[in-house]
C-alpha cells in the first residue's frame, strides 16, 4: 500500500494540478493578507472560503484521478496485490497531496506575515486541520462516486451535484424545514442536521471559535449545552473523523467485491 | 427638573452658623485600648461636627445610627463586623462623613432591605475609600440628595439573585456623584430608582449576577467612562428621559438574555463614544425614541444593534460596526431611524471619487438576522454558503427588511 501511496503521491506531485492548486491557495493568501493586513479577520474570510471550495476541489480531482489512472489501476490489478491496498493507496496519494497544497499554500503567506507570533495561530490551525478533513472527506466520496460509475460523465456529474448538495441545498432545506416547523422544538433536530453535513459541521467548529457570542445569544439550552463546551467540540471532532472513515471502508468494501 | 441649587445663600449659611461649630469640632479617638471602645459609644458622646477616629481593630457591631453631622475615618481600614445580624451603618443626618472603614459580614434578609451602610433622608454625606465584603445590600441612598460616593470597593459573593442585594443602590436621591468606585459580585452593580441629575463617573461594575448598572425612572443622569464587564444581563436602561451615556464600556456580556445595554422606553438619551465589545447584544433598543447614538465602537458582538419595535426617530452617526456577526436587526419592516456616516466592517462597496464616502448606499439588515429574528434556531445556517447567497439576493432587491434603512454616506475608513 505504501509503494502505491508512494507513487500515486510523487505521480500528483509532479502533475501540473497540483502546483496550480498550491499556486492558487498561496495566492489566495497573499491577496488575503494583503487587502486585510489583518491576521483576524483574514482568517474568517478565509473560512468561508475553505467550507465551500476545499470540498469542491476535493470532489472533482478525486473523480478526474480516478477515471485518468483507471489504466493503471487495472495494470496494478493484474498483479499480485491486495485491493485494499491499491485503493487505499490511489486515496491517500491524491489526499495527501492535495492537503500538502492547502496546508502549504494557505500556511506560507500567513507565515510571512507573522503568523507564528499572533494569538489566532490557534485558530488558523483548527481552520488548516478542518480543510484536511473535508479534503479527505470529498475525496473519499468522490472515489466512492468513480467506483460505482463506469460512466465518466456520468461519474462527473454525480459529484459536482454531491457537492452543490451538500454546500448549498442542503442548508437551503435544512431552512425550510426549520421554517416550517418552527412552532416545534427544533433544537435537536437542528444539531442532528448539522451533524449530518461535514461542511456544515466544519462550519460549525470554526464559528465555535470564531462567532462564539453570537451563538451563545441563541435561546435553546439544548444548544447552547452542545455548542458552548469542550465536549461539543470533541463530538464534532468525532463524527468529522466518523465521516472520513466512512467512504474509506465503503471504498474497501466496494473495490474487494467490484469486477472490472 | 430639579430646582437650581442655591449656592450662595448656602455657603454664607455654612460661614456663620456652622463654622462657629468647626472651629471647635473635636477628634475623638476609638479602638481596643482607648477610653471609647466602639462605634456606638463614640457616636453616642460625640456632638455635632466631631470626628472620629476609629484605629485598626475589629469592631463586632451592627444597627450603628449616626443620627448627628459627624466624621468617621477609619486608620488602616478598621473592619466592622456586622456579624450576618443586620444592618451595619444607618446615617440620619446631613453633613456626614464616613472613611476608611472596612464593613462586612452584613445579615441576609428576605423582609428588609439591610445595608451596609444606608443613608436616610440626609443630605451632603460624603461616603469615600470604604472597603465592602460579604454583604447583603452595599450602599443604600435612600431620599438623600447632594452627597457623593467615592472611591469604595465592594466585593460581594452573590450566587443567587432571590437572595442578594446590590452594591450602590440609589432610590429617591437626586444630585448624587459616584465616582471610581468598584463593584463586583453583587445582584446589581450600581442601582437607581426615581434618582435625577446623578453623575456615575470611572466605575468599574463587574460579574455582577445581574446587570452591572440599573436604572427606570431617573432622569437627566449622567454615565461616563464606567466599565462594565461580564455582568449576568450586562446593563438595563429602563422609563427614563435625557439620559447622556459618554464614554463607557460594555465588554464581554454574554448569554441568552445578556446585552451589553438594554435601552427600554428611554427618549431624548445621548449615546456616544461608547465601546461595546464582545456582548451577545450590543445595544437591545424598545420603545425608545429621539436618541443620538455617536461615535460608537461596536466590535465583535453577536449582534451590534438589535432594534425591536416602536423606536422612532433615533440617528446613527459615525459609529465604527466592526466584525459584528450582525450588526443591525430589525424586527418590522418600518423604519425611521437615520443611519448616516458610519464604518461598517461588511460594506462591500467602492469610492471611486475618492471623497472618503462609499459610493452606493450600504444596507446594514442582512435577510439572515430577519430570519433569526423569526425561527432562532436557524442561527445554525451563520455563514453557510445558501444564507450568504440569499442575503445579495436580499441586499440587491429587498423585500423582508425595510427597504429605506440604508446608510447613504458609508465611510471607507474607520473612524478614529
Amino acid at each position: 500500500m505504501l509503494k502505491i501511496l508512494k507513487y500515486s503521491f510523487y505521480d500528483l506531485m509532479r502533475s501540473r494540478w497540483s502546483y496550480v492548486y498550491f499556486l492558487f491557495y498561496l495566492l489566495l493568501g497573499l491577496v488575503l493578507l494583503f487587502l486585510n493586513q489583518d491576521l483576524s479577520k483574514a482568517v474568517i474570510t478565509l473560512m468561508n472560503i475553505i467550507i465551500i471550495l476545499v470540498p469542491l476541489i476535493a470532489t472533482i480531482f478525486g473523480v478526474m484521478y480516478f477515471y485518468n489512472s483507471r489504466e493503471f489501476t487495472e495494470l496494478l490489478l493484474a498483479q499480485p496485490l491486495k485491493r485494499s491496498s491499491i485503493f487505499l493507496g490511489q486515496f491517500f496519494g491524491v489526499a495527501g497531496s492535495l492537503t500538502l497544497s492547502l496546508v502549504l499554500g494557505l500556511g506560507l503567506p500567513f507565515i510571512m506575515y507573522g503568523l507564528v507570533k499572533s494569538d489566532v495561530i490557534l485558530n488558523f490551525s483548527l481552520l488548516i486541520l478542518t480543510g484536511a478533513f473535508l479534503t479527505f472527506i470529498f475525496t473519499g466520496l468522490a472515489f466512492n462516486i468513480a467506483l460505482s460509475n463506469e460512466n465518466r460523465i456520468k461519474g462527473f456529474g454525480y459529484a459536482v451535484l454531491l457537492w452543490l448538495f451538500m454546500a448549498v441545498i442542503y442548508d437551503g432545506l435544512f431552512l425550510l424545514s426549520l421554517i416550517v416547523f418552527e412552532e416545534y422544538p427544533l433544537d435537536s433536530f437542528s444539531l442532528a442536521a448539522t451533524v449530518l453535513n461535514p461542511i456544515d459541521l466544519s462550519r460549525i467548529l470554526i464559528l465555535l471559535k470564531l462567532d462564539i457570542s453570537a451563538l451563545l445569544g441563541y435561546t435553546g439550552a439544548v444548544f447552547k449545552k452542545f455548542l458552548g463546551t469542550q465536549l461539543g467540540f470533541l463530538i464534532s471532532g468525532g463524527v468529522l473523523l466518523l465521516w472520513t472513515l466512512l467512504p474509506i471502508w465503503r471504498l474497501t468494501a466496494k473495490a474487494r467485491k467490484k469486477d472490472f | 427638573m430639579s430646582k437650581p441649587f442655591p449656592y450662595r445663600g448656602f455657603v454664607l449659611a455654612l460661614f456663620f452658623l456652622v463654622g462657629g461649630h468647626l472651629v471647635m469640632a473635636r477628634t475623638i479617638p476609638v479602638c481596643g485600648d482607648c477610653d471609647i471602645k466602639s462605634i456606638q459609644e463614640g457616636v453616642r458622646q460625640a456632638e455635632a461636627f466631631d470626628t472620629l477616629l476609629i484605629k485598626k481593630g475589629v469592631y463586632r457591631e451592627f444597627n450603628i445610627l449616626i443620627d448627628k453631622p459627624l466624621t468617621l475615618i477609619g486608620q488602616d481600614f478598621p473592619v466592622v463586623d456586622g456579624e450576618d445580624r443586620g444592618e451595619i451603618f444607618r446615617v440620619e443626618s446631613d453633613h456626614v462623613r464616613i472613611r476608611g472603614l472596612a464593613i462586612i459580614n452584613v445579615g441576609v434578609s428576605y423582609t428588609t432591605d439591610y445595608a451596609a451602610l444606608r443613608v436616610v433622608k440626609s443630605s451632603h454625606f460624603h461616603i469615600e475609600g470604604n472597603r465592602f465584603e460579604n454583604l447583603f445590600f452595599g450602599i443604600y441612598l435612600e431620599k438623600s440628595n447632594h452627597g457623593v460616593v467615592r472611591d469604595n470597593q465592594i466585593m460581594g459573593d452573590a450566587v443567587d439573585e432571590y437572595n442578594s442585594g446590590n452594591g450602590i443602590q440609589l432610590w429617591y436621591s437626586h444630585n448624587i456623584e459616584v465616582l471610581n468606585n468598584r463593584v463586583e459580585g453583587v445582584r446589581d452593580g450600581i442601582y437607581l430608582e426615581f434618582s435625577d441629575t446623578v453623575h456615575i463617573r470611572g466605575n468599574e461594575s463587574r460579574n455582577n449576577l445581574r446587570y452591572g448598572l440599573h436604572f427606570m425612572f431617573s432622569n437627566d443622569d449622567t454615565y461616563s467612562n464606567n466599565l462594565f464587564e461580564n455582568n449576568g444581563a450586562g446593563v438595563a436602561v429602563m422609563f427614563s428621559k435625557r439620559i447622556r451615556m459618554t464614554g463607557n464600556r460594555f465588554r464581554k456580556n454574554w448569554g441568552t438574555a445578556s446585552y451589553g445595554m438594554l435601552l427600554k422606553e428611554i427618549n431624548d438619551a445621548e449615546i456616544s463614544g461608547n465601546w461595546f465589545e464582545e456582548n451577545t447584544v450590543g445595544i437591545n433598543i424598545e420603545g425608545s425614541n429621539r436618541i443620538t447614538y455617536r461615535a460608537n465602537h461596536f466590535i465583535n458582538n453577536g449582534w451590534a444593534v438589535k432594534v425591536l419595535g416602536a423606536c422612532y426617530e433615533n440617528s446613527f452617526v459615525g459609529n465604527n460596526f466592526l466584525y459584528n456577526s450582525f450588526d443591525l436587526s430589525y424586527n418590522s419592516k418600518l423604519n425611521d431611524n437615520e443611519f448616516k456616516g458610519n464604518y461598517w466592517s461588511s460594506y462591500s462597496g467602492y469610492d471611486l471619487d475618492r471623497d472618503g464616502v462609499g459610493d452606493i448606499p450600504h444596507r446594514p439588515v442582512k435577510l439572515f438576522s430577519y430570519i433569526v429574528n423569526r425561527t432562532p434556531e436557524t442561527l445554525i445556517l451563520l455563514r453557510s454558503l445558501f444564507m450568504d447567497l440569499i442575503d445579495f439576493s436580499e441586499r440587491v432587491s429587498p423585500v423582508f427588511t425595510p427597504d429605506n434603512l440604508v446608510d447613504t454616506h458609508p465611510k471607507m475608513q474607520k473612524i478614529q
